[in-house]
């Protein structure tokens, strides 16, 4: 008899808002690139604390602003965060990021540096910072069904053994606990090229089938078209995919794809870093490729751990989302294991089913979520890349 | 049911007329056991050069303007030939998009 995920739970932190967490961090959080000086110097004073400094944040506007404050509010208000120190170059736009974070019930504060200077915003700062922590450090895990997690996916430097083992480990996963509430999301827009007339038919509803279409040629016309100096081959399939065997773009979206699973269907598409808003399932984030870049939209839109399929070795990680790596290629367990939590190399030798893989990472998502360090956090990776739509003004 | 011993090339499709090698080190002359994923299902096929892990196979002898199949799925033409046991990538196959 299937196991019933929907009595499965683990110890994690329910947060105001009722969301389910899995780390308890407490962020120094700059609005802009001017301010990280002040959260380092923050988080340096306060220990239990992280600075997430970034390269942007200043004279952009438009639909590019909007994604700057929707991912730096998304990061502050992801369950996997306890509390907030917010610090801008001055007063407004801090005040933007602190409200949207607000409405997650969990205390936030924000600071500015203009006609306060670097010192006493630092020491301001450092006092709330220190008060949060100590409270954060005494917040109870309760048991929360293993259903209550948004879990993300995205691969990186894929092989064609990602599409015959890892990816379809990620997928196995989701057909299991996807009807049982969980939720999903898939994105890498310009990586379902070769692919996106199947991936149009995943579509739950003929909506979200259209908005898939719209958005995926959107991506063709405004950014390929525009900027492209010649075809995509030096770029799709990269250097490292094409070492690793993958020859077409038509490949490599074909075995991308397999991380949604035989029977999972998207139910909405989102815009980079959008919490999704329809009910629980699996949505389709129009991101980058990139890993650093896609994983942090996907965390600022709310997911608390993300499954990560490699089969050459991707290395990324997160400062607030543990990353769980998952790689079928034997080469790469042998040259670099450090990076890789779930061993699926049994499915190429064929004594692991691709239902004994799918259980196998459930069991790492339980772990994870319950507190086990993954090999990205061991190994202090927290890539936190910001996606910019165009140049400042 | 799991096979005893472990294959060298895996199949996605029965319509596949790609396969992939899951070994580190093969080399040419090589007698492969591969497997249809689909189904399980096996067979033999003897490797005509050294293939890295990861690296396509031909599974019937494929000529320029040949359509490669994988995941039962059009994935590319050939540019070049490959007989079958041959290496398929990128000095002889291509995408159809551009």
């Amino acid at each position: 008899m299937a196991f019933d995920f929907s009595q499965d739970t683990v110890k994690a932190w329910r947060r105001e808002n009722g969301r389910v967490g899995v780390r308890n961090h407490v962020l120094i959080l700059p609005v802009d690139d001017i301010s990280n000086a002040a959260c380092e110097a923050v988080a340096n004073n306060v220990k239990g604390t992280m600075a997430i400094p970034h390269a942007y944040g200043r004279l952009q506007f438009g639909e590019d602003l909007e994604l700057h404050f929707r991912t730096i509010i998304g990061t502050g208000a992801n369950p996997n965060v306890a509390a907030v120190v917010v610090i801008g170059i001055e007063p407004e736009w801090t005040k933007i990021i602190v409200d949207g974070i607000a409405k997650t019930g969990k205390p936030v504060e924000g600071f500015w540096i203009e006609q306060n200077g670097d010192f006493e915003t630092i020491r301001r700062a450092s006092w709330k910072a220190k008060e949060y922590v100590q409270w954060a450090s005494e917040l109870q895990k309760e048991d929360c069904p293993i259903t209550d997690l948004w879990v993300s996916t995205k691969c990186g430097e894929s092989d064609t053994t990602t599409g015959l083992s890892s990816c379809p480990t990620v997928g196995n996963m989701y057909d299991k606990l996807l009807p049982h509430g969980l939720y999903g999301v898939f994105g890498e827009t310009s990586e379902i090229t070769g692919a996106e007339h199947i991936c149009e038919k995943r579509a739950a509803n003929p909506e979200a089938a259209a908005k898939f279409r719209k958005t995926w040629q959107a991506y063709q016309d405004d950014v390929i078209e525009q900027f492209k100096t010649s075809d995509l081959s030096d770029s799709q399939p990269t250097k490292g995919n094409i070492l690793g065997g993958l020859s077409t773009i038509e490949e490599k979206a074909l075995g991308n794809l397999e991380k949604i699973g035989r029977t999972s269907t998207y139910i909405d598409v989102l815009e980079p870093a959008e919490a999704p808003a329809k009910g629980p399932g699996l949505y389709f984030m129009d991101s980058s490729s990139a890993a650093a870049e896609c994983v942090t939209l996907m965390a600022a839109g709310g997911y608390v751990i993300h499954t990560f399929p490699t089969g050459q070795g991707n290395v990324v990680g997160n400062p607030i989302v543990p990353v769980i790596k998952i790689s079928g290629n034997p080469r790469t367990l042998r040259t670099m294991a450090e990076h890789i939590d779930v061993d699926v190399t049994g499915v190429l030798r064929r004594d692991m089913t691709i239902d004994q893989a799918g259980d196998a990472l459930i069991e790492m998502i339980r772990r994870t979520a319950n507190g086990r360090l993954t090999a990205a956090e061991a190994l202090g990776h927290r890539e936190f890349s910001m996606t910019k739509l165009y140049r400042s003004a | 049911m799991i096979a005893n011993a472990h294959p060298q090339l895996l199949v996605h499709d029965k319509a596949d007329n790609v396969g992939v090698v899951v070994v580190e080190g093969l080399s040419a002359g090589t007698d492969m056991l591969c497997v249809c994923t689909e189904d399980n299902s096996d067979f033999r096929l003897t490797a005509k050069a050294d293939i890295p892990i990861g690296h396509k196979v031909a599974l019937s002898d494929l000529k320029a303007g040949d359509t490669v199949i994988k995941y039962g799925e059009d994935i590319g033409k050939m540019v070049g030939n490959a007989e079958i046991g041959g290496h398929v990538h990128t000095h002889n196959m291509k995408t159809k998009r551009w």
